[in-house]
């Protein structure tokens, strides 16, 4: 290397201190944040493991002292994410079809694209209120039905986007050859490129569903928790979210606990439908060579 | 409809005679039959556009049936572009618009009464790239004829499918492995499996989009032989950039140039006695 | 082959195929239900909330007093509050998120990057009501005990900003506009993270070649080849994390301590729209004005959330299509 001079070298060395440093920050932070979040996680697991036993997923919830589980939260829960992305799944999964093969660049298309993406990130808690408005006060009170509708407006533009974007991946040669052996859009569609993006489209999917599965304000406003077992969706349902809700801001201590628990086995659930919909998505991109 | 499609050409300067012979290609064992095919598909007066940009200017050409037809030019004359329009495959191009008539035997396919999905049943397309659908052989070969219910029962469409694969000369190679999925092939066996996929519905006409460059030259020895094979009860229609194929493989040629036809006619002829300088100029590598 | 229909001509006249137009219909009316439910959800929120602002008019929104019993409502106080944690909480959190986002794409070694990366994403996906938790029961006790005492003892030594200067001196209950600014900032952390990374991996591997060719440090080509050319797209990242702060609502209503009026302190209890929805909506009688304020709210902060969000998209999507 040619010889710097000594002003050279100085900026030199405090150029590569700068870089130093600002790596060193940039460790720091990922030190830092990775930590914390850590930290976070940890304690959720050690107090979730400490409350956690049969009677959780066996017994009702009940008042403090007595025992309880969360049985009908878990029920509840299971129930209204299920028909919530029975509910929005499909139609998500028709939105994108439209943006990725019909609609494609047109501008009612341009449309649709931009208010999924708002209604994507949108703040829960004003879909919730929303239902609340459409689905709760007009039929004169809360219901597990109206907690689906909300979870379905929540997993619907996941799913859409995410289907959207799968389907573009599909190869154009194979619209093109079955176009050419005479099919209709809709059966090139059908029988072509919808059956390719498969996996992707079940990852979305499992996505959405993790989504929805750890969403607590929609159902405020919407199933309200309950304290008994039922599976009448037209009745305020419980829900673990409620359930936690409920429990934490109270004194008692295993009320408590089982709030931790039901937070933990939501968290668990919410990272196993990830772990689940990465796989999907990996196993499926293999298989597509 | 013309007994002997005569060489054809555009409004050209007077054709300068040839000083020495052009080294003539190989000319396969299957030169042009001393009696004439009928015309398969006749193309008049068409001219094609992508959007304002005019990519073929008044095209006149009979297509033969029983024999390959090759289209060669340079990129971006207009071959391609012409063979989309064979079966309506611009279609599908926001923008693409067609004047002028090309019939199939006798039958307008532009006309509003004609269904584009019928069109491309009776006229097939190989593309470049090899592109099996992302299914088993079998049911690559079958979607066809599925698609169109061209069979009653199980045992009729096993047997399209292996009439087809035959037809391709892929049956024995895959008869033991027919839920395999397709795109576990090598690129000239599934270039073959795309044209069993096309025979399938029995078509009159195949259409190749320069179906062997992307493949080796042993895979492009298949095809080559496969398409002579094939051309004895279907009309083909080739484009190729490379003319040496174009002169192994075909029977008549045309030579596009700037979405202009500037010459065609008997394979042989264009190569050996070309009627114009500029087709000259192509095949002897002047340019393009 | 000859055999076949192929030697004679009948190419099949065009029939009517139902298939094809109701399936593009269909799909046309999905996106349609898109576009539908937005509009309601605007048009619904605010027919709610007519009331609030036919009783206040537009003054509602700059009213600073709240009280349920004289039934004067204002939503300055929720609406200052919400901005001031969403921006406390991408100031803290847009650093640290940056900083793992750099880290991840150029220090961290090959080996460690997909299991930290995939680590970061999960992360992102805990849902909000456990940092709630974390926070009611873990943050907020230290905040009272060792944070807030050390923090007014700090700062009211300060001579002219001293007993005057509220803002970092309040009796430390724990809760209040701080612990809710450090809880969002830590829910954001690894969505900021993750969408920073992102943007950074879009760059074209060129751009940071030709950078370091010319003998730039790893900061350097950061600094002047990378963010340069992602610049859009970084502030799309931060609009976005900001559109998910200005909304939250779980993670910070058991730590704000819905007190509705114009915060004084930091570290005083105050009220985020979300808190102040989420806390008061069970009391509120349908058809009261009560109710109506909370929808108008809620109407309130959709427009803003819209507005954010459509910002985020215009500046994430311009990058991605140059």
């Amino acid at each position: 290397m040619k010889q710097l001079s000594p002003a050279g070298r100085a900026r030199y060395f405090r150029r590569q201190l700068i870089d130093r440093l600002m790596g060193g920050l940039c460790v720091l932070a990922a030190g830092i944040g990775l930590v914390l979040l850590g930290l976070i996680l940890w304690m959720l697991f050690s107090k979730g493991m400490g409350g956690l036993s049969l009677d959780v997923f066996t017994k009702t919830m009940s008042q403090p002292g007595s025992g309880g589980g969360l049985a009908n939260a878990i029920i509840g829960s299971i129930l209204q994410v299920g028909i919530g992305a029975m509910l929005g799944a499909p139609v998500g999964m028709m939105v994108g079809v439209y943006l990725s093969e019909v609609g494609k660049e047109s501008r009612f298309a341009s449309v649709v694209r931009f208010v999924n993406d708002i209604l994507l990130s949108a703040p829960s808690v004003l879909i919730g209120m929303f239902v609340y408005q459409i689905a709760v006060l007009p039929f004169g009170g809360f219901s597990g039905f109206a907690g689906s509708i909300a979870l379905a407006i929540i997993a619907m533009p996941i799913v859409a986007r995410t289907t959207e974007d799968i389907l573009r991946l599909v190869p154009q040669a194979y619209r093109d050859g079955a176009v050419a052996l005479g099919s209709r859009e809709n059966e090139v569609v059908r029988k072509v490129v919808l059956p390719a993006a498969f996996g992707g489209i079940l990852t979305g999917i499992l996505l959405a569903i993790a989504r929805i599965a750890g969403e607590t304000a929609p159902l405020l406003f919407t199933s309200l928790g309950s304290d008994t077992m039922s599976l009448d969706m037209t009745q305020p349902m419980a829900s673990i979210p409620m359930a936690i809700v409920r429990y934490s801001n109270t004194n008692y201590a295993d009320w408590i606990a089982l709030a931790w628990t039901g937070a933990m086995l939501i968290t668990v659930g919410v990272l196993v439908l990830n772990i689940l919909s990465r796989l999907s998505f990996a196993a499926v991109s293999k298989q597509g060579g | 409809m013309m007994a002997t499609p005569a060489a054809e050409t555009a409004a050209a300067p007077i054709p300068t005679p040839r000083a020495a012979p052009v080294q003539a290609p190989r000319v396969t064992a299957s030169a042009s039959p001393a009696v004439a095919a009928p015309t398969r598909i006749a193309i008049e007066h068409v001219n094609a556009f992508y959007g304002q940009k005019q990519a073929l200017f008044d095209v006149n050409l009979s297509i033969p049936d029983n024999a390959v037809t090759a289209f060669i030019g340079a990129s971006g004359c207009g071959k391609s572009t012409l063979l989309r329009c064979l079966n309506r495959m611009n279609d599908t191009i926001t923008g693409a618009r067609v004047e002028g008539q090309i019939r199939l035997d006798g039958v307008d396919i532009n006309s509003p009464a004609v269904d584009p999905v019928q069109v491309r049943t009776r006229i097939g397309m190989v593309f470049q790239k090899p592109s099996p659908f992302p299914m088993s052989i079998y049911d690559n070969v079958a979607y066809g004829a599925r698609t169109h219910k061209l069979a009653a029962t199980k045992a009729d469409l096993d047997a399209i499918v292996e009439k087809s694969l035959r037809g391709a000369a892929l049956w024995d190679e895959v008869k033991d492995r027919l839920n395999k999925s397709g795109l576990g092939l090598s690129g000239g066996q599934q270039q073959r499996l795309v044209i069993a996929r096309t025979l399938a519905v029995s078509p009159a006409v195949i259409l190749m989009d320069e179906p062997c460059s992307a493949l080796d030259p042993i895979a492009t020895a298949h095809i080559e032989s496969l398409i002579d094979e094939l051309r004895k009860h279907t009309c083909i229609v080739i484009v190729t950039h490379s003319m040496a194929q174009a002169a192994r493989v075909s029977q008549r040629t045309a030579f596009f140039h700037m979405g202009k036809l500037v010459e065609s006619g008997p394979t042989d002829q264009i190569f050996t006695a070309p009627k114009l300088e500029q087709t000259q100029d192509y095949i002897t590598g002047r340019f393009g | 082959m000859n055999t076949s229909p192929a030697n004679t001509t009948t190419i099949g006249t065009r029939k009517f195929h139902p298939g094809d137009s109701a399936f593009r219909l269909s799909l046309l009316a999905s996106g349609a239900v898109v576009v539908i439910v937005l509009l309601s959800i605007l048009t619904i929120m605010f027919i709610g909330g007519k009331l609030a602002f036919d009783t206040f008019g537009l003054g509602f929104i700059w009213g600073t007093e709240w009280n349920p019993v004289t039934k004067i409502y204002g939503a300055l106080p929720a609406i200052t509050g919400t901005l001031i944690t969403a921006a406390l909480a991408l100031l803290i959190a847009w650093p640290i998120g940056f900083g793992i986002a750099f880290f991840l794409t150029e220090i961290c070694p090959q080996k460690l990057r997909t299991p930290l990366g995939v680590a970061i994403e999960l992360l992102a996906a805990v849902p909000s009501i456990v940092y709630g938790m974390w926070g009611f029961f873990v943050l907020a006790p230290f905040m009272s005990e060792y944070v807030q005492p050390w923090l007014t003892a700090t700062f009211i030594w300060i001579p002219p900003i001293g007993d005057s200067f509220f803002w970092f001196t309040a009796p430390p209950i724990g809760v209040g506009l701080l612990t809710a600014s450090l809880i969002l900032a830590i829910m954001i952390l690894p969505f900021i993270a993750a969408t920073t990374r992102d943007v950074l991996q879009q760059t074209p591997q060129l751009l940071k070649d030709g950078a370091y060719a010319m003998g730039a440090t790893r900061w350097e080509a950061l600094t002047g080849a990378v963010i340069p050319s992602v610049r859009g797209s970084l502030f799309g990242a931060v609009f976005l994390g900001l559109g998910r702060a200005l909304g939250e609502t779980m993670a910070v209503v058991f730590v704000i301590g819905n007190a509705i009026r114009m915060p004084d302190s930091l570290m005083a209890p105050s009220a985020t729209i979300a808190s102040v929805v989420a806390n008061n909506f069970p009391e509120a009688e349908p058809g009261t004005l009560d109710l109506a304020v909370l929808l108008a709210l809620g109407f309130l902060l959709f427009v803003v959330s819209f507005g954010v969000l459509a910002i985020a998209r215009l500046l994430l999507r311009q990058e991605r299509m140059s």
